[in-house]
């Protein structure tokens, strides 16, 4: 993890320790790659987690290949093999749910692309609280360990879903998981801690830290985005930490917060984990969208369409955010009325996102599209983002919702936005700004081909469970076949699995891709997609403290194809015409001006 | 395989109106779905890199802006006033001269408490069943709903009944059978290691096949 080169010209500091360097640092470049391993390992398992359990859906009661390595607490052995348990397969369920979410693409977006971007995209030499940060970073460590000691211990690892319902969760008596749902619970909040720190060093550095003329509204889009979603963490993860206290008390010193036969509330802790949970939503995608605003619009070499539309839109959702939360309760028992208003709030929520869809084809039309690694995962992003919305507005319906609630619709929908939203957002982050965090560029061909097979294989995967949702076929279900009703669904369980195990095995593709270039790739120049925010008008990567000296900003970040330049780019960082761009620009991968030759 | 976006046949009086509005969003969406993916392909051809060729320079345009926030807004707002009535009848108002039953989940089966030949519950002809819901045709029934030790979910698919099962409350489903058959009951929310087990029959009789079916139990259960 040494990120490629070393770091170029270290101006102002003496060499720093390899462990402050490496483990304990507080260069916000080198914690984004912290939390970018950590969360590639994360996706990994959870990855491995979904595989397993479509394996027992495709092919329930079968020996699992390899299924001899797991313990007998989580497998069954048999003569032709291991069979999985049932209650290995809800761990299953609810482990690759907060995996997935807390571990994998919550800090990718947030850890990864937050710290790298941030202080670069507005001029900054760090984040305001660099040792802050670093905390951060290393609360997430102790997190994770946690959550996955859930498989080691007797019990096994928590299995009352990542939504965790109450009273389902509150004792072992209902699970018959005890001590991995209350490592479950204490890793979260942790983690909660390391996110909070996270975002309150993002709003006080976005708002304290930027460089002369960086005004709000020339801010790029992946700042701003970040910016909204720092503020959603900052006001939802103490709610969803007061809710993990309180079912952590319920669980072992016998509160009764949330269970009936103590005078608690089962429905109270639904109330509490979605008020968290649909603004946490939102913070899974508006990172996203950010990244694919500025990826879609570099690439087309166009200004993005829309820029103030865009920045509103994100603010409508942030507000809008608070008041959607009703609609994953419609069936809960909730008073019904409140159903229908859930139902027209989350109706006008849907609006930002349209304005946004809109905004991106705009960018393209007529546009000088480039068709690289990261522009295709943008792409692929709007397009299956379009789908995740549309899907969304059959289960905001309430009454339609009485039929697709808990079903494998709501799974299909879920992601449709999460892996063909967030993940596609990921990708396209990744493979932009890797030659920024590493000096070196990604392998544009084995980038397409993995893009491709990943593409295919995720809509074979995803895509017919709408139609097992519509067959009925309900969530978190051990063994399909157990209702009659829903055996003529198989052959498409069997066919979601098989395109399952071969959209996990096409990741290896990615991972090589990773590593290779990481050591052998192409050397990066400083700016390699002729860019114009300040990330690229420094080197690749940037030296510890970034701007050699303060840069002045000029322009808002997307001025491509201006006419007042010949090049089809216009840096925020230079001076406007009477100083044209100082390098001539010979194609295609030229570094942009210097700022003022530095020294 | 199944890759039909139809919904499978419904059995219950309401089940024709949540089915009409599900066609309803379907049509909105899949005609929203086609005309943007077909945008998307076609600017992403048309408008692919070629040299010499410069973007078209423009910041966007605030009337389009206006259009596509506001058709939308329209488009879902239209929508979601125009189910409110559908979901206030199916989940707010309880029929008269309904058969009362009452639904009590636990890990893992259903019991189901029916009035016995008095056609009242309390009463000691009372008698109870496991896993099987037998109801008539062409009569609104009432299930009270319970719970007995985690959150279950009631899902009656050919019904379009789903309703959560809550420990310590007493919450009233109701719906009207339109066939005679043999139907599914199924849990769909998780309730622990047996959630994928535990389902049952709904069996809907003709009204004689019902009054009939009750008295053989009561005489047959000396309970």
């Amino acid at each position: 993890m040494t990120g490629g080169t070393g770091v170029p010209d270290g101006h102002d500091h003496e060499e720093p320790s390899f462990i402050r360097k490496y483990i304990f640092s507080t260069d916000h470049k080198m914690i984004a790659r912290q939390f970018l391993f950590q969360s590639l390992f994360f996706l990994v398992i959870g990855g491995l987690l979904a595989a397993m359990m479509r394996w027992q859906l495709g092919f329930p009661g079968q020996p699992m290949p390899g299924g001899g390595i797991f313990p007998d607490a989580m497998v069954a052995p048999t003569p032709e093999g291991a069979i999985m348990l049932p209650e290995f397969y809800n761990s299953l369920v609810t482990m690759h749910g907060t995996i997935m979410i807390f571990f994998a693409i919550m800090p990718l977006l947030v850890g990864l692309f937050g710290n790298l971007l941030i202080p670069l995209q507005i001029g900054a030499e760090d984040m305001a609280f660099p040792r802050l940060n670093m905390v951060s970073f290393w609360l997430a460590v102790p997190a994770g360990i946690l959550m996955l000691a859930g498989f080691a211990v007797e019990g096994g690892a928590a299995g009352a879903g990542w939504t965790s319902y109450a009273p389902l969760s509150t004792s072992g008596e209902w699970t018959g998981v005890y001590l991995g749902q209350q490592l479950w619970l204490a890793s979260l909040t942790i983690l909660g801690f390391s996110s909070l720190a996270g975002a309150v060093n993002y709003i006080t550095t976005i708002i304290n830290m930027r460089a002369p003329g960086m005004t709000w509204f020339r801010i790029p889009l992946p700042t701003w985005s970040l910016f909204i979603t720092a503020i959603l963490i900052l006001l939802a993860i103490p709610i969803l930490a007061g809710a993990l206290i309180m079912l952590l008390f319920d669980q072992t010193i016998g509160t009764g917060f949330f269970r009936p036969d103590v005078g608690g509330e089962p429905i109270l802790w639904q109330h509490l984990f979605w008020f968290f949970g649909h603004p946490e939503v939102y913070i899974l995608i508006l990172p996203g969208m950010g990244i694919v605003s500025e990826v879609i619009s570099n690439r087309s070499r166009k200004p993005i369409f829309g820029y103030h539309a865009m920045v509103l839109a994100m603010i409508s959702i942030a507000f809008l955010g608070w008041i959607v939360w009703g609609h994953h309760m419609f069936q809960s028992g909730m008073n019904p009325l409140l159903g229908t208003s859930f139902m027209i709030s989350t109706m006008a929520i849907a609006v930002p996102s349209a304005i946004k869809t809109f905004n991106w084809l705009g960018t393209l039309w007529r546009g000088n599209i480039h068709y690289d690694t990261p522009l295709l995962h943008a792409v692929a992003f709007v397009s299956m983002f379009i789908i995740g919305g549309l899907s969304g507005i059959f289960m905001a319906n309430t009454p339609v919702d009485m039929y697709l609630h808990d079903t494998y619709f709501i799974v299909a929908h879920i992601h449709y936005v999460l892996f063909g939203g967030s993940l596609f957002a990921i990708f396209a982050g990744i493979t932009f700004w890797f030659p920024k965090m590493f000096g070196r560029m990604m392998n544009e061909t084995l980038g397409k081909v993995h893009f491709a097979l990943t593409f295919v294989f995720y809509n074979m995967v995803f895509f017919p469970m709408h139609n097992l949702g519509l067959g009925g076929m309900m969530r978190r279900l051990y063994d399909p076949t157990e209702y009659e009703f829903l055996q003529t669904l198989q052959p498409m369980n069997k066919f979601v699995s098989i395109s399952a195990f071969l959209l996990v095995g096409t990741q290896v593709l990615f991972a090589f891709n990773f590593f290779w270039s990481l050591f052998r790739g192409r050397k990066a120049t400083a700016n390699p997609w002729n860019s114009n925010t300040l990330e690229w008008t420094v080197p690749s990567p940037p030296p510890h403290g970034n701007f050699a000296e303060m840069p002045v900003v000029y322009r808002g970040p997307y001025e491509y194809s201006s006419p007042e330049t010949d090049d089809d780019y216009y840096p925020q960082n230079v001076p406007p015409r009477e100083h044209p761009p100082v390098a001539p620009a010979p194609a295609p991968f030229t570094p942009s001006p210097e700022p003022g030759g530095a020294e | 395989m199944n890759w039909s976006w139809l919904l499978p046949e419904s059995v219950s009086t309401f089940g024709p109106d949540i089915d009409r509005i599900y066609y309803v969003v379907l049509w909105i969406t899949g005609i929203t779905f086609v005309l943007t993916e077909a945008l998307l392909l076609y600017f992403l051809l048309r408008y692919r890199h070629k040299e010499g060729r410069k973007a078209h320079y423009t910041h966007g345009n605030n009337r389009l802006e206006i259009v596509w926030t506001v058709v939308p807004a329209i488009i879902l707002l239209g929508l979601a006033f125009t189910s409110k009535g559908v979901w206030a009848r199916v989940k707010s108002e309880l029929p008269s001269g309904a058969v009362e039953l009452v639904v009590e989940a636990k890990q893992f089966e259903w019991n189901i408490t029916y009035p016995g030949a008095d056609g009242t519950l309390g009463t000691d002809d009372d008698f109870t069943k496991r896993n099987e819901l037998h109801i008539p045709v062409n009569q609104p029934v009432i299930v009270n709903l319970r719970a007995e030790d985690v959150i279950h979910s009631f899902f009656l698919p050919e019904f379009r009944v789903k309703q959560d099962a809550l420990p310590g409350k007493n919450i009233p489903v109701w719906f009207e059978a339109t066939e005679t058959g043999e139907f599914t009951l199924a849990c769909a929310e998780l309730c622990g290691i047996g959630h994928y087990r535990m389902g049952g029959r709904v069996i809907v009789h003709s009204a004689a096949d019902y009054e009939a079916w009750i008295q053989t139990e009561v005489a047959g259960g000396q309970q």
